[in-house]
């Protein structure tokens, strides 16, 4: 497994980030898409903005912006009338069993 | 573009180099003077993980071609593939050239494992839902002007023998139809099927040869902005559809008021309305009555076969019947689905969520 995919079954959602430019490097990488230099990995930020949702069955699903730039598909655990485009999530809960697994709640 | 083949779209059990194979035969059944050994470049366009396929439909058909390889771009594949026939003969490296794409209805190209940011949420529905939501929230897009994109491509596609759907379906059935998720109902989606086409390119000083009315392209647009879903910052529009455009355009010296008949990249509803406005056709937050005229006064103009809605969507499959249709549209010969003087046709495929885009300017 990768580094991500580890954190990720940890609870932990790290990104690749550029030593040189420190842009983050989504989806993550070994190198910066930007100038090609090595990355470290970090934990993004709990916190992020919601940019849009809908529904499947019962289970809300959405787009979720972190840090002003990495977006994400994940779970958002509230009902639709309570959720407002550009508000606050946070991420509660993530996991990897081979795919990628973000859930959220409203802030 | 010289000469065309396709299959019936099914959902049959047939490997790939059979699908192949039938468009291929079809091909050379309908051109006339085309002899085996007048192919110089073989190109197979699909997603499946088969190995070596140019080579073994180029051994199974008995050609023996100066290149061959295939191309994988997932959805869009099908003109990638056309765009690089055409660069191999404009560069005078080929005189002509086989483009022959297919899927089979399991293909492993639906869905982009590679893509991260989508989580859990891989499947195509959550992004076509994405994109739907957006324009329903910007433009005041409803469930019924997508249940009419969808009645519209079915009755297109009830006059094209090789669609996979062959009977109609009112608005409502399409709004009654099972719902996916909040938006998107199973008939705003186009199916996964078993199908191949074929096209054959020559260079301008043979192309005589096959036919008194070849079809040329004149404006050609490609643009990838990324791979991941998320890279899409406006859900609004497709930002690498309206790169193509501009490029075909600029490049034909044609633009939308000048196209008679268009083939775009239906994948589900949404698509169809968010292309039409990125192409130039209707003003943004317009496409949906647009589309609307089209569907009541029964104009055939976008989508004449079926689009993916009708026809189903054989990914490798698709850009290059897409391509087909238009030739025949140009060429007089579309039969009941005929857009009658077409002389200037667009065709519009793209891949992954609009990630990437193909547009060509195709004229008589």
């Amino acid at each position: 497994m990768t580094m991500f995919e580890n954190e990720l079954k940890n609870g932990k959602f790290v990104c690749s980030e550029c030593i040189k430019c420190n842009k983050l490097v989504w989806p993550p990488s070994d190198f910066c898409s930007n100038c090609f230099t090595k990355v470290r990995w970090r934990q993004v930020s709990a916190i992020a903005t919601l940019v849009e949702f809908s529904k499947k069955d019962d289970t809300v699903f959405c787009i979720a912006e972190f840090e002003g730039t990495i977006r994400v598909m994940g779970s958002l655990e509230a009902k639709s009338e309570e959720i407002l485009i550009g508000q606050e999530i946070v991420l509660t809960k993530c996991d990897y069993d081979g795919t990628e697994r973000f859930v959220f709640q409203l802030k | 573009m010289v000469g065309a083949g396709l299959t019936k779209f099914t959902r049959s059990n047939i490997s790939i180099e059979s699908l192949m194979l039938l468009a291929t035969k079809s091909l050379f059944e309908n051109t006339k003077n085309l002899a085996q050994k007048d192919i110089d470049v073989v190109l197979t366009s699909t997603s499946d993980n088969s190995k070596y396929l140019a080579s073994i439909v180029s051994e199974l058909a008995g050609l023996s071609p100066k290149i061959s390889h295939s191309v994988e771009s997932l959805c869009n594949s099908g003109a990638n593939s056309v765009v690089s026939a055409f660069a191999y003969i404009a560069a005078g490296l080929a005189d002509i050239a086989l483009v022959v794409g297919a899927e089979r209805f399991d293909s492993p190209g639906r869905i982009l494992e590679w893509d991260r940011s989508r989580g859990e949420y891989k499947h195509p529905i959550y992004w076509s839902s994405m994109f739907t939501k957006a324009h329903m929230r910007k433009y005041g897009t409803t469930k019924e002007d997508l249940a009419i994109v969808s009645a519209k491509n079915h009755k297109n596609a009830t006059a094209n023998p090789y669609a996979y759907f062959e009977k109609e379906y009112s608005v409502d059935e399409v709004m009654q139809s099972k719902n996916l998720t909040e938006e998107i109902r199973l008939l705003d989606c186009s199916l996964p099927c078993s199908g191949s086409a074929a096209i054959l390119l020559a260079s301008e000083e043979t192309a005589k040869k096959y036919t008194s009315c070849p079809v040329w392209i004149t404006g050609i647009g490609e643009k990838t902005i990324s791979a991941g879903f998320t890279k899409n910052t406006d859900l609004t529009t497709m930002q690498s559809t309206t790169h193509a455009a501009t490029d075909a355009y600029k490049m034909s010296k044609m633009q939308a008021s000048n196209v008679d008949v268009a083939e775009i990249h239906d994948a589900f509803t949404i698509c169809e309305i968010i292309e039409l406005e990125d192409l130039g056709f209707a003003k943004k937050g317009e496409a949906s009555r647009y589309a609307r005229i089209c569907y009541e006064t029964q104009d055939r103009k976008i989508n004449p076969r079926g689009g993916l809605i009708g026809s189903g969507h054989p990914l490798g499959a698709t850009g290059i019947a897409q391509i087909a249709e238009i030739c025949q549209q140009l060429q007089g010969k579309a039969e009941k689905r005929q857009i009658e003087g077409a002389k200037v046709g667009l065709v519009q495929n793209m891949s992954a969520a609009a990630t990437s885009s193909t547009v060509l300017i195709l004229q008589s």
